[in-house]
């Protein structure tokens, strides 16, 4: 090694060494120390206690740790594909040459920038079965509305009708990328005398796909981590059937002191997320790379 | 074909129009509630015109809850997390991207993991962390991570940083500048765009975090906006006016930001989500 480069490796370390002490105190040691914790009892006041895979096996029998697998997979399974799909639609109307543009923008834009808090205070209210609006709409049109978020078989499909109005943040990032499709593909696909449909379906889409991907994966990984929102809006019930993975493992941890039992759930959840990005990874031959200059 | 087109554009119109509505109509229900009577309140069916208006009811939010103060609070983590978030970020930046070393790639690569990183896996550890430090129940638990800078802005500030040409930091070395200085002199006042888009992401997610003042503000005269709320919420179920009203005094601060800082905002998107 030179001197320069012996000098440049001293300074590069030293630029970074802020991240590097955080790395090591709040990312790698805690990662550690949770798998070591998973493996004993421990509940903050007394020495952790060594008990071997007894939290792992304990979970197979949870009977609610299943019920949150199933909530969290549910909420994710159908609130994924609508997000996507309805934050793709709007972009892909706002990409048209319309007036109000900005304005449009904004209205569907401002929802996902309301603090979490505030959105669920806001839509346990809105959803209310008896002095909400959503009911009262629905009874004008002759639909006895149903219980939303008091009634276990409505509670889900309710809190993915409430994060619906979040999509905002997903549209934003769908926009940026339509504005990067080159004009000059669109140019030969009506030389070519393409119809509306297959510009969308043989231009945009392909275009589109590394950042159908990137959304993709920022919805796994938050809805598998969804809090926030649940714990003002139901705290998990009716009946547990909105008692999703995030909050079980908040209650073990932070309620009932289960820190062991809390961070077995951890590494659960590290594996799942793990193995759901790899899935994507592996499916994702639909994903169209350009050439990089 | 021209008729066609115009077909096409009304019904875009009407879809844009419809979905509109959707999103704004929970905002004018927000405004509707916090300015009604506790009685109207519970009308059947519900009114959307409040009657009397009660502007007093924001009088009464403060007086039922310590709004001020959660406020102060709420702004001093905020303001104090976005300074040390930004500061140490921009400094981690450039180890990351104006100077060559080997293992820099590496370690990069660590960086972006702990985007993808469920917080869950480090969050026990490090409340027995703070726990033993005698941290849990003060602000330091939520600023003081901050100094150790932000992967997200890390990566934005980094990509900004990569675009700027060599040429400029070659010839102030060879005026005999320092690494430091053409960190602060030169490079840091060019960054100003990115800087900014770094605190306005830094500023809403600290303003709106939940989950850490939850875990860590046990003192309510620490409480942050959220976790006050969350309180009022769960001992006066039933106030709608009130908590509608501080959801929307919560909701201001940001929705204000995002109508002054639009173009920083959708910049920082683009860079972070197609660019990347």
């Amino acid at each position: 090694m030179t001197r320069r480069q012996r000098r440049d490796l001293w300074l590069g370390l030293a630029f970074v060494s802020p991240w590097l002490v955080g790395f090591l105190i709040f990312t790698v040691y805690p990662v550690l120390a949770s798998l070591y914790f998973s493996f004993t009892d421990y509940n903050v006041v007394s020495a952790p206690r060594w008990i071997g895979m007894r939290n792992y096996t304990d979970l197979i029998n949870d009977p609610l740790f299943g019920k949150t697998l199933y909530n969290t997979v549910y909420l994710a399974a159908i609130g994924i594909p609508f997000s996507l799909g309805l934050s793709l639609v709007i972009a892909l109307l706002l990409n048209n040459k319309v007036r109000f543009q900005g304005l449009f923008r904004t209205v569907y834009f401002l929802p996902s920038v309301v603090p979490a808090v505030a959105a669920a205070l806001l839509w346990r209210w809105f959803l209310n079965p008896d002095y909400g609006p959503v009911n009262e709409f629905l009874w004008q049109l002759g639909v006895n509305g149903p219980g939303w978020l008091a009634d276990p078989g409505w509670s889900k499909p309710a809190l993915i009708l409430a994060s619906l109005w979040g999509v905002g943040g997903s549209m934003v990032i769908y926009l940026a990328g339509l504005q990067n499709v080159p004009v000059a593909l669109y140019e030969a696909a009506d030389l070519d005398g393409a119809s509306r449909w297959q510009r969308f379906r043989f231009v945009t889409l392909p275009m589109l796909s590394p950042v159908i991907l990137f959304n993709l994966i920022m919805g796994i990984i938050t809805s598998f981590q969804a809090f926030t929102n649940i714990y003002i809006m139901t705290g998990g019930g009716p009946s547990n059937s909105t008692l999703v993975y995030a909050l079980y493992l908040y209650q073990n941890a932070f309620q009932f002191f289960r820190m062991g039992y809390a961070s077995a759930m951890a590494w659960v959840l590290l594996a799942i997320t793990a193995v759901a990005l790899v899935g994507v990874f592996r499916t994702s031959g639909w994903v169209y790379y350009e050439a990089r200059s | 074909m021209a008729r066609r087109r115009g077909l096409w554009n009304l019904v875009v119109y009407v879809v844009l129009v419809a979905g509109a509505v959707f999103f704004l109509t929970p905002f004018v229900w927000m405004i509707s509630t916090s300015l009604k009577t506790d009685g109207q309140v519970f009308a059947i069916p519900p009114e959307w015109v409040p009657a009397p208006v009660m502007w007093s009811n924001y009088r009464r939010l403060m007086s039922e809850i310590p709004f001020l103060r959660y406020l102060a609070n709420t702004v001093f983590v905020t303001v104090t997390s976005v300074a040390f978030y930004v500061a140490s970020s921009a400094v981690v930046a450039y180890g990351f991207s104006r100077i060559r070393w080997p293992g820099r790639e590496a370690l990069f690569y660590c960086l972006l993991a702990t985007m993808v990183l469920p917080p869950q896996v480090t969050l026990i550890p490090q409340f027995v962390m703070f726990q033993k430090l005698g941290w849990v129940g003060t602000f330091l638990p939520l600023i003081v991570p901050a100094l150790t800078g932000s992967a997200f802005a890390v990566f934005l500030l980094r990509q900004f940083y990569s675009a700027i040409p060599n040429d400029i930091s070659d010839s102030a070395r060879i005026d005999g500048a320092s690494e430091w200085q053409i960190f602060a002199r030169i490079i840091l006042p060019l960054a100003k765009p990115a800087l900014a888009t770094a605190s306005l992401f830094i500023f809403i997610w600290t303003w709106t975090d939940f989950l850490n003042p939850l875990i860590y503000l046990t003192d309510d005269r620490l409480y942050t906006l959220a976790i006050g709320l969350q309180q009022l919420a769960s001992t006066r179920a039933a106030a709608w006016p009130l908590l509608m009203a501080g959801s929307l005094l919560m909701s201001v601060p940001i929705i204000l930001l995002f109508f002054f800082a639009q173009k920083t905002f959708i910049a920082g998107v683009s860079t972070a989500a197609v660019k990347g």
